[in-house]
């Protein structure tokens, strides 16, 4: 059984950074609308090569293979479910080759984008088969550990660490879900807690549980306290750079590499163990973030 | 009416099933299809409408409500043919080109057919010019168009410039919604209306159709 170190070393270093946000960089880079965007690991492998890079330079520990949509259900909306493994194996081989032994290599696993039975008509075990058939790939390629990231529906996360949990027994996992701020606290869309979340992700199996995506630092440090609040085990927060907003018909994160740096010692000093960013966040996001943590010791 | 109450109530707890009995038990008491529509179908959707936007409840409550709701919806569309009842209007709505994307969109389809409008639904990924010829072949009053990705939007700013172009500006209104959406961007592209969120959106298409 292979080893896996990356829990061990979670715990001697108490806090570790993880990379910050990947579509929002392609998207500048020219990711057009209605492309598919884990294509890019075939077509424009530079491009992640390259963003890849910035984060390990900026100080990230913690780099993703950009698999995010590159389950075969989210593969079928551009009718590339075949191609399941080719992109998998494409977007592994990019971030090894970038990372080598520097950082640990994760790999992003999102939401099929269907809703199960009986709210939509996605069956529970064509999902399970369908993560089952990405993670075996991922798992096989020699990721460290594995995220699954920005679900709202928490039987579907369970199914998908379930499915890696056939694939590896010990292989770290991380799981995240996105939250809502409510008069009545944070809600998922689909109705989850963050209680409900840290009971329901932590028995499915993850080593690792907390948010990203949906929400800027302020209320990602609210929801850090909350699950440093509900859970012994390590939390992560990756927050956006705010909420998307426009001007001008341009698109722009309002939260600075200068406004994380003010707010996030207060996510810091409530014990979240793994720190990273998600939409809008920068190489420049992580780099004060680097400094944050490295200000510390 | 109890038997319409009956149905609104058992439509908020989402039970499709009994929904459709009972709207067909309305249907066999000779009670007008348009009371048990709008008192029965569209006065639970409303109280569902309202619950969401008060997050309340969350999704899976509005997806099983809906699916209530068109099953009695179903039951009574024969009547409105037959009895050629108007709808409130017709609405086209869509993720604009290269937006996959559509729970929101979804959710103000299913939010628009509660209230009684006619639904085109033109899906996700959907060009400018769809938007426009659809609107224009069914006769639609309002457009609505949904993006979660700020680069898809500059398809909704065509849609406007498509609409001027063929003289259709005043005969069909637009309303724009999604994340990155905003009032600014609605007056910037000279849209008509700009949805926060779905109850707000079938409000918003009502005043635009005068149906409020």
């Amino acid at each position: 059984m292979k080893e896996y170190s990356f829990l061990k070393e979670l715990k001697e270093r108490k806090i570790l950074l993880s990379e910050g946000g990947f579509g929002s960089m392609l998207i500048q880079r020219g990711l057009q609308p209605g492309d598919c965007p884990d294509m890019l690991n075939i077509s424009k492998p530079d491009w992640i090569r390259d963003i890849a890079r910035q984060y390990l330079d900026a100080g990230a520990e913690i780099i993703h293979a950009f698999v995010f949509g590159a389950s075969p259900m989210k593969l079928s909306d551009f009718g590339l479910s075949d191609r399941t493994e080719e992109i998998n194996r494409a977007g592994m081989k990019i971030i090894k080759e970038v990372v080598g032994n520097k950082a640990f290599i994760s790999a992003s696993v999102g939401p099929s984008g269907k809703i199960l039975k009986p709210y939509g008509d996605a069956d529970p075990d064509d999902l399970y088969q369908g993560y089952l058939e990405q993670c075996s790939i991922i798992v096989e390629e020699g990721a460290d550990l594995l995220s699954f990231e920005t679900f709202t529906d928490l039987n579907e996360i369970t199914i998908g660490i379930k499915a890696a949990r056939e694939i590896s027994i010990n292989i770290p996992i991380i799981a995240t879900m996105t939250f809502d701020e409510t008069p009545r606290g944070f809600y998922t869309i689909m109705g989850t807690t963050i209680g409900q979340a840290v009971e329901g992700l932590s028995g499915a199996g993850a080593d690792i549980v907390g948010s990203n995506c949906g929400n800027g630092l302020e209320k990602m440090v609210k929801i850090g306290k909350e699950f440093k609040n509900a859970t012994s085990i390590p939390v992560i927060i990756q927050s956006n750079a705010g909420i998307p907003e426009t001007k001008g018909g341009e698109l722009y994160y309002s939260e600075s590499p200068d406004f994380f740096e003010e707010l996030m010692p207060e996510l810091i000093e409530c014990g979240v163990e793994i720190i990273g960013g998600c939409c809008g966040t920068t190489p420049e996001h992580i780099q004060k973030m680097r400094n944050l943590i490295d200000s510390r010791k | 009416m109890e038997l319409l109450d009956r149905i609104s109530s058992t439509l908020q707890k989402g039970e499709d099933e009994q929904v459709a009995e009972l709207t067909k038990q309305a249907i066999d008491e000779n009670i007008p299809a348009q009371d048990i529509l709008d008192n029965g179908l569209i006065a639970g959707m409303n109280v569902i409408g309202e619950q969401f936007r008060k997050h309340e409840i969350f999704l899976p409550e509005v997806l099983l409500a809906a699916k209530a709701m068109y099953a009695g919806m179903d039951l009574l569309k024969p009547l409105f043919i037959k009895e050629k009842v108007p709808t409130q209007g017709k609405v086209v709505i869509g993720t604009v080109h290269g937006d996959l994307h559509d729970l929101g969109k979804n959710l103000v389809g299913i939010m628009l057919k509660g209230a009684g409008f006619d639904v085109i639904d033109l899906g996700k990924d959907v060009p400018a010019e769809k938007f426009v010829e659809a609107a224009k072949t069914e006769d639609a009053g309002v457009i609505g168009m949904s993006a979660l990705l700020t680069t898809t939007m500059p398809v909704m700013k065509k849609v406007v410039e498509l609409l001027k172009e063929n003289g259709l500006e005043d005969a069909v209104k637009t309303i724009i919604g999604g994340a990155p959406a905003s009032e600014d961007f609605a007056d910037e592209i000279g849209v008509n209306a700009y949805g926060f969120d779905a109850g707000k959106a079938v409000e918003l298409v009502k005043e635009l159709t005068g149906k409020k």
